[in-house]
């Protein structure tokens, strides 16, 4: 090693920003499924019985919306080891908020391309069906959990506080997710989840849509290894701004 | 293909938010990470 480059460890500023190795994995292998699933979606499947060439946008939809609920569940259990745990709570906060953040994003599009699929199947952009009516509050309660998190607060009192709001926030899923069997939905029931277990999907179909899930599940992950990584660097920046502050204090003091 | 703006339209939707976010958080890592030292980053 030449004199110049500092040893591993020592205080140095680098631009790399949050990335790692395995971090640029996960980003080339979520690419490369997401690649096959627009080819798949596009040009290889056939289209619905029923839906016809709309139930493209389902290989987009059904995805999104199930890594939706994968996030917000990450955001609880990241959330309960944050009030549990006596070390590295802030970590596991990271981890919760860099989740709801993801999951806002994908249930937001899964909110979208719903939207966008219902004006093509029923002839309308909305209705307050309970399906959508529980996902539209499934995302303002998320969208409020974010808003708590942005409250002024140390880093371990809103780790406090959006833990409890994580672990009520994450009930509503089971509501969302069976509100297609509780009550009268015009929202289909489940194609592959569903109570009979019985799947309802032609095998290259089923294939695509579970590609899609794994490569919407690739970019969840990549994102919030990022954002939480992102967090850490906003919570060390106050840090090291406030250690500078108090050292030119202590210097400023001892020059008088 | 029938519908083929609605089905582009959710696509673009999806991927661009999706590339988007990813852009904002790795510029804004990197704005990040030149104000805070190695040593203190638990992932390098």
């Amino acid at each position: 090693m030449s004199e110049s480059m500092p040893a591993r460890g020592a205080s140095t500023l680098n631009l790399r920003g949050t990335s790692t190795p395995a971090t640029r994995i996960i980003g080339v292998l979520a690419l490369a499924v997401m690649t096959w699933v627009v080819v798949s979606a596009f040009f290889f499947t056939a289209p619905d019985v029923v839906q016809g060439d709309s139930v493209r946008i389902m290989y987009a939809h059904v995805p999104a919306a199930w890594v939706a609920y994968l996030a917000f569940v990450t955001t609880a259990i990241a959330s309960g080891f944050s009030l549990v745990r006596r070390h590295r709570t802030l970590g596991f906060d990271r981890v919760a908020g860099a989740s709801a953040e993801v999951g806002v994003l994908f249930m937001g599009l899964a909110l979208v391309t719903g939207s966008l699929w219902g004006r093509l199947t029923w002839g309308t952009f909305w209705q307050w069906d309970p399906r959508l009516t529980t996902t539209l509050f499934l995302f303002i309660t998320y969208v409020g959990y974010l808003a708590v998190r942005r409250i002024d607060a140390s880093p371990e009192r809103r780790a406090k506080r959006s833990a409890v709001l994580a672990l009520l926030a994450v009930l509503e899923i089971p509501l969302v997710h069976f509100s297609v069997v509780l009550w009268r939905s015009l929202h289909q029931e489940a194609s592959v989840l569903n109570p009979d277990g019985d799947v309802r999907l032609d095998g290259l179909m089923l294939f695509t849509l579970f590609s899609g899930v794994v490569a919407f599940t690739l970019a969840f992950v990549w994102l919030v290894i990022h954002r939480q990584r992102l967090q850490t660097l906003v919570d060390l920046q106050g840090t090291v701004g406030l250690d500078s502050a108090l050292a030119a204090r202590a210097t400023e003091a001892v020059l008088r | 293909m029938k519908d083929l703006g609605f089905i582009l339209l959710s696509w673009s939707v999806s991927l661009g938010s999706l590339a988007l976010l990813a852009l904002a958080t790795l510029r804004r890592a990197k704005s990040l990470a030149a104000r805070v030292p190695d040593d203190q980053k638990p992932w390098l």
